[in-house]
């Protein structure tokens, strides 16, 4: 093991698989000599040249749409949308067009691509570049969607990403590209569909997507030093979501909360809740316990975007209130 | 330069002189505010470009729109803005012209006609489109310009939204401000062909103009505003000019993609103000020390709009939730 950046793990997730096959290329804007904004893709152009790291237009359904054809015709493209937030305008070619192929045509024409893109606020970017949109897409059938929360699951996700044959949004956090964390030197995989456990715990489960898992592993040591013990767990695929893990561990600890940076209102926080109450209701000691980010745009300033993202003191102020068996929300 | 109209203009002449040194003045004390790092995310300076902004918005009344871009400040100083609101914005204080909600790459100034600018690429052309749409319908002379970048000729909504503008004869001016690049690529590697052959495959009458000029651009825009009011438009105005600094105010190596040789080359001899400044002094228009006293006095109003926005408060955390929804009734 050694410890490597987001960033890098991503990178070379995507130079051994371009390696080890020739039918996936790389497309988006100023991914070449630029490496995107991010520089994640830096000497990946050096290495396959321009024909597989193609620079394009600002021109997202176009290439989307491009992207698309390619995947139905013997490629594997990998989509590079700078970020999440451009996502509303690849909505037709993403979800019309390459959540649906497969299934419209009798599972007769597959469309494997990646669409690899970014995620979350706090970075001083106001509205339209801090959007958290994964639940837009997760609400699509035919798309699946990773969210890996340290270098270790951009890398596992990300390889078997490429290998699916269906379309993949990965969403990446912008703010945790240069966190450093262990990264096997050899080829590893992460599968879909199964959830880590991060921490264990027997007293309140925190569930956690991408760079809420950090939040949630802070406040369970928030209620640690309180001796309240929090079991943590990281879906890192949101579809598919690995219930039974989650499930098994609210049956032990009979109470959850449920932490992502995506709006709160009508999102994965509702998703994950609904199902465990679906499916443990006779477990629970209380309400199961959503935390998203305000329903409000992204705020500008400072002093207003830092209240809009669920913080470590918030989840750990929640899990008292849960374990002091207080209603949420009462009047 | 068109001399006969010099001495009758001058007061004209000056404000825009003095517009143009507002922006680069605003500019600098932007990048600085960056550099510092007093000033919270990224920003995209406008310096170099002034004439193209400053001429369009001379040509425009304030009851007329603009449109603009992640670029956007001097769109913003240019139709009239105050920089103690901007410099406010620009930091995240309640003061600023959204309440600190939108910061450098969305300032609207709707007193002013400034419907916005926007961060996403193109996005606003839908927009400017749609106001011209309103003003029309509601019988309103205004005429909307619609500011963007080569890069964003390549978003299909352009095509969409010229198209109808040329069926519905549409007040609405396309300015193409052609800075060369798009990020971190030249327009060479971005877009095929001509970018004025986009517009006039729509039978929109399409223009080329030095962007450095800010006469030449004033002159165009007067015509084409003129004949937009009179419902003649839509027109297509693709605008020559060069950004001084990086694609943001972070994009400091960028020797892989653009030249420093090229950079110092426009600087030193295709700058708007400088050479607008000369022309002023040949015409016996203002003396280079009236010149010197309006970069003075200006840079004195930014330093002290600076000051004022850093001490401003920010607002008050209530605020989150206000603005989702507008009020009825
Ligand atoms: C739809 C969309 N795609 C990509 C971006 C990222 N981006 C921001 S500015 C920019 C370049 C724009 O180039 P141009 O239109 O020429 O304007 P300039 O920056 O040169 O003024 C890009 C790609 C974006 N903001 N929106
Ligand atoms: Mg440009």
């Amino acid at each position: 093991m050694r410890d490597i950046t987001l960033s890098k793990a991503v990178n070379e997730a995507i130079a051994e698989e371009m390696r080890r096959d020739p039918t996936i290329f790389l497309i988006g804007e100023d991914v070449a000599e630029a490496g995107t904004p991010f520089k994640v893709l830096s000497g990946l152009v050096e290495e396959f040249g321009p024909e597989r790291i193609i620079d394009t237009p600002i021109a997202e359904p176009g290439f989307m749409g491009i992207a698309v054809g390619a995947a139905m015709t013997g490629s594997r493209p990998i989509v590079d949308l700078m970020f999440g937030d451009f996502l509303f305008l690849v909505m037709d070619q993403l979800c019309n067009q390459a959540a649906k192929t497969h299934y419209m045509s009798g599972g007769k024409l597959n469309v494997p691509l990646v669409l690899r893109t970014n995620l979350g606020a706090t970075r001083r970017s106001a509205a339209q570049h801090s959007q958290s949109l994964h639940a837009l897409v997760a609400h699509i059938p035919g798309l699946k969607v990773a969210m890996p929360s340290s270098a270790y699951e951009a890398k596992g996700l990300m390889k078997t990403a490429i290998r699916d044959n269906n379309p993949v949004v990965i969403f990446e956090d912008k703010l945790m590209y240069n966190d450093k964390s262990p990264v096997p030197e050899g080829e590893y995989l992460i599968p879909f569909g199964q959830a880590n456990i991060k921490r264990e715990g027997t007293d309140i489960t925190l569930i956690g997507t991408s760079s809420m898992v950090q939040v949630a592993e802070r406040a369970a040591e928030l209620l640690a030093a309180e001796g309240i013990s929090a079991e943590v767990i990281d879906p890192r695929t949101i579809v598919p979501l690995d219930e039974e893990t989650i499930l098994r561990s609210v049956r032990k600890t009979s109470r959850a909360i449920v932490i992502d940076e995506g709006h709160q209102s009508y999102g994965i926080t509702g998703e994950i809740a609904s199902r465990i109450m679906e499916k443990a209701f006779y477990h629970l000691d209380g309400p199961v316990i959503r935390m998203g980010a305000m329903d409000v745009p992204v705020p500008f300033s400072p002093a207003l975007e830092d209240v809009t993202v669920p913080t470590p003191e918030g989840v750990a102020e929640n899990a008292r209130r849960l374990m002091r068996g207080e209603m949420f929300h009462a009047a | 330069m068109n001399t006969a109209k010099a001495r009758t203009n001058s007061e004209d002449y000056l404000r825009m002189y003095r517009q143009m040194v507002r922006i680069r003045s605003f500019e600098d004390n932007a990048n600085q505010l960056y550099l510092s790092a007093k000033m919270p995310g990224l920003t995209h300076m406008y310096s170099g470009e002034e004439a193209v902004a400053v001429g369009i918005c001379e040509a425009l009344r304030v009851t007329d729109k603009i449109t603009s871009t992640h670029r956007g400040h001097g769109h913003c100083v240019a139709k009239g803005a105050e920089f103690r609101q901007m410099f406010c914005e620009l930091l995240g204080k309640e003061e600023g012209y959204c309440r600190g909600k939108g910061g450098s790459m969305h300032i609207a100034d709707q007193a002013n006609g400034n419907l916005g600018a926007n961060a996403i690429v193109g996005g606003s052309m839908g927009i400017a489109t749609g106001a011209a749409l309103s003003a029309k319908r509601l019988g309103r002379d205004d005429v909307t310009v619609c500011f963007f970048g080569d890069g964003a000729t390549a978003q299909g909504l352009m095509y969409e939204v010229m198209n109808m503008a040329a069926l519905w004869k549409l007040p609405v001016i396309y300015a193409c401000e052609n800075n060369l690049y798009g990020e971190y690529t030249k327009v060479e590697e971005t877009a095929a062909g001509s970018i004025t052959a986009r517009a006039e495959a729509f039978g929109i009458e399409a223009f080329t103009v030095d962007g450095q000029d800010v006469l030449a651009v004033n002159d165009l825009t007067q015509k084409l505003v003129a004949r937009a009011r009179k419902g003649e438009g839509p027109f297509f105005v693709e605008l020559m000019t060069y950004r001084y600094h990086g694609h943001h105010v972070g994009d400091i190596n960028r020797e892989y993609y653009r030249s420093k040789e090229e950079e110092a080359d426009w600087k030193a001899n295709r700058d708007p103000i400088t050479n607008f400044g000369k022309w002023l002094a040949t015409e016996g228009i203002a003396t280079d020390a009236e010149l010197e006293a309006i970069r003075a006095e200006v840079k004195a109003d930014a330093a002290a709009a600076v000051d004022y926005a850093l001490a401003a408060k920010y607002p008050d955390t209530s605020e989150v939730g206000m603005h989702v929804y507008a009020a009825n009734g």
